[in-house]
């Protein structure tokens, strides 16, 4: 077991800059979801790591050894793909045995560990078959029992369940909770699905153009974003960012006023969906376009004075497009934004 | 309806009349002059090829030629390959450079080495300059089989490795980097992931490039004719000079399909000795 120390990382192609001295702790046996858009760096994050790209600057240790100049397999650490690099010209079996054989582990140790693994995953009937003959699910399995054959100090994955469908997906992703859980392996997991992040990590560090925007619990990380851009990756449907003038310390938007501390004559009101009662007078206008029932809401999208708005009301809500409500958000759940940074400014209320 | 049901074979007839008339027709023709004598079947051509002074040598010469040629091509065009692999830049000058001797018809590579081999060439005035021989030295002549023998595998392997590295290096793009990358985070180092992932998985690629190098190295003539005149017979050089010094072009037929027959079997041992079951492909 090992934590990760990452420390002023940075990663440069050419004049472009892919990571921009990036500093983050990893907790021994935590569960850590690198989450943004394609692009952000996390993948070259993830790649440093393992050993498997060259940083330009700054350094990693692993377990509190100096890892940076290391190659990848002297790094102690497994790692799974997102195209699940299952050796296709060996067996299931010998496939999860990989890792242990490059050790030299005698063979009753090499089949104690590929039997625990595969136990693990739910594979054990595979064992004898070939990859060609597995379906996307059973080889990601595979892949993930080789990992974890090896009995890792850290696990890195990068993108592990996008390749499977939706439901398929959801099953794996309660699975890998439960494996890793009791395992207690440390994690680093490459997302861009905030769903799959927010239901394993336990923290999610969050990244934008080659830095962290924010790092926090999953929950926190949902109801304070730190920036602008954290409130509209996390969370399905995104938060609702709503510019308000301000006045004498008081934001102000048709009847809502809400006192807030800012030297700006306008701020950027950060809402979400659910955080909003329809009441009778009063609080904000808004005009009704479209209605999406979703099941367990009703997802109404319009505008709040001529800004884009989403509101979740009860399913059963007698609401069609072209009326008008007036929204009351609830005012301690709102995040004050700057609208000029894009950061979030300390609650007045 | 109809019309859209003949247009495939409408667009292949052309490769396919062109191929039967060029190809299929001649092939008839050799078999049948290698198995008739004045209008008779019969294998008087054949036991005359067999009974030929230089027909024993000529076979043991092609083999010895394929044997050495061979593995020494497909062990210097998978360095090669791998070391391409690893270039970041100027990877395709490399390559382009590298393959410069695929544009080169045999007889002029077997001119070329001539040049530098023969008495007055490069190789003996470099030599003389060095003070390491007196006067020119008569490397491929018949007297000095063994240096002659090298002149050839030499040349042969100037000319023709570039064709195996192509399909190398073609195969070794088609492995996902993945698998190298994983075996190495599992604790594979460089030549265990050779031997282990890249080596298995291009083997389809060795199987192709071995079947048409060893084929073609059957069928060697221009560049040991070059170097060598008759000096160290071959098959195929057994075969031109029946058709047009001896003028007995029945013996000649017999030779090609000796030929034909040799590389027929070779290409199925590779087929079967390299086969990838359809499970273990990708």
């Amino acid at each position: 077991m090992a934590g990760i120390r990452i420390d002023a990382i940075e990663k440069r192609f050419g004049a472009a800059r892919a990571l921009e001295q990036l500093t983050l702790d990893v907790e021994d046996g935590e569960f850590l979801a690198l989450l943004g858009p394609s692009g952000c760096g996390k993948t070259t994050l993830l790649r440093i790591i393992a050993g498997l790209e060259t940083q330009t600057s700054g350094r990693i240790f692993i377990g509190g050894r100096d890892v940076s100049a290391l190659p990848p397999r002297e790094r102690g650490l497994a790692m799974v793909f997102q195209n699940y690099a299952v050796f296709p010209h060996m067996t299931v079996y010998e496939n999860v045995a990989f890792g242990l054989r490059m050790k030299g582990a005698a063979d009753a140790e090499v089949k104690k560990q590929v039997e625990r693994a595969a136990g693990l995953l739910h594979i054990e009937p595979y064992l004898e078959r070939y990859p060609a003959k597995l379906s996307g699910g059973q080889r990601q399995r595979v892949a993930v029992a080789r990992a974890l054959a090896v009995q890792p100090a850290v696990l890195l994955m990068d993108e592990p369940l996008s390749n499977l469908d939706a439901l398929l997906r959801l099953e794996m992703r309660s699975e890998l909770k439960s494996v890793l859980n009791s395992s207690g392996t440390t994690t680093v997991y490459v997302t861009h699905d905030q769903t799959e992040a927010m239901g394993l990590a336990d923290r999610i560090a969050v990244m934008h153009k080659g830095v962290i925007e924010q790092i926090d619990r999953p929950q926190a990380l949902y109801e304070r974003p730190a920036t602008r851009f954290v409130g509209g990756f996390v969370g399905s449907p995104p938060m609702n960012f709503i510019d308000m003038p301000v006045k004498a310390g008081l934001a102000r938007l048709g009847d809502f006023a809400n006192p807030v501390s800012t030297g700006r004559d306008t701020i950027t009101a950060g809402i979400r969906a659910e955080d909003i009662a329809v009441v009778e007078r009063g609080g904000l206008p808004f005009d009704v376009m479209v209605c999406e029932p979703l099941g367990s809401t009703l997802l109404l999208t319009g505008r709040v004075a001529g800004q884009l708005a989403r509101v979740a009301v009860r399913p059963d809500a007698v609401v069609a497009p072209g009326d008008r409500l007036n929204l009351e958000p609830s005012p301690g759940r709102i995040v004050w934004i700057d609208p000029a940074n894009g950061k979030a400014i300390g609650q007045a209320a | 309806m109809t019309n859209n049901r003949l247009l495939p074979y409408l667009l292949i007839a052309p490769a396919t009349v062109f191929l039967v008339l060029l190809f299929v027709v001649p092939l008839v023709q050799t078999i049948a002059l290698a198995f008739m004598d004045n209008g008779v079947a019969s294998l008087t051509n054949f036991r005359k090829m067999a009974g030929d002074l230089n027909f024993g040598l000529s076979i043991g010469n092609t083999f010895l030629l394929v044997l050495a040629v061979i593995p020494l091509q497909i062990c210097m065009a998978l360095v090669m390959a791998m070391m391409i692999q690893k270039l970041d830049k100027g990877r395709d000058l490399v390559l382009w450079i590298w393959i410069i001797p695929l544009g080169i018809s045999d007889l002029a590579a077997g001119l070329v080495w001539l040049a530098i081999l023969q008495d007055r060439g490069y190789f003996n005035t470099v030599l003389n300059m060095l003070g390491l021989v007196d006067g020119p030295v008569n490397w491929l002549s018949y007297e000095a089989p063994v240096s002659l023998f090298v002149g050839v595998v030499l040349a042969e392997v100037w000319r023709a490795t570039a064709i195996v590295l192509v399909i190398l290096v073609a195969g070794l793009q088609l492995i996902p980097k993945e698998y190298g990358e994983a075996a190495e985070i599992f604790g594979a180092g460089p030549w265990t992931r050779f031997r282990k992932i890249t080596l298995p998985l291009l083997k389809p690629s060795i199987q192709s490039a071995l079947i048409l190098r060893t084929v073609l190295a059957f069928e060697v003539f221009a560049v040991v004719y070059a170097l060598s005149g008759r000096n160290f017979p071959v098959l195929v050089g057994e075969a031109y000079a029946w058709q047009h010094v001896n003028q007995n072009n029945g013996v000649a037929a017999a030779y090609a399909i000796l030929v034909m027959a040799i590389s027929l079997a070779a290409t199925v041992i590779y087929i079967r000795a390299l086969r990838t079951p359809p499970e273990m492909q990708p």
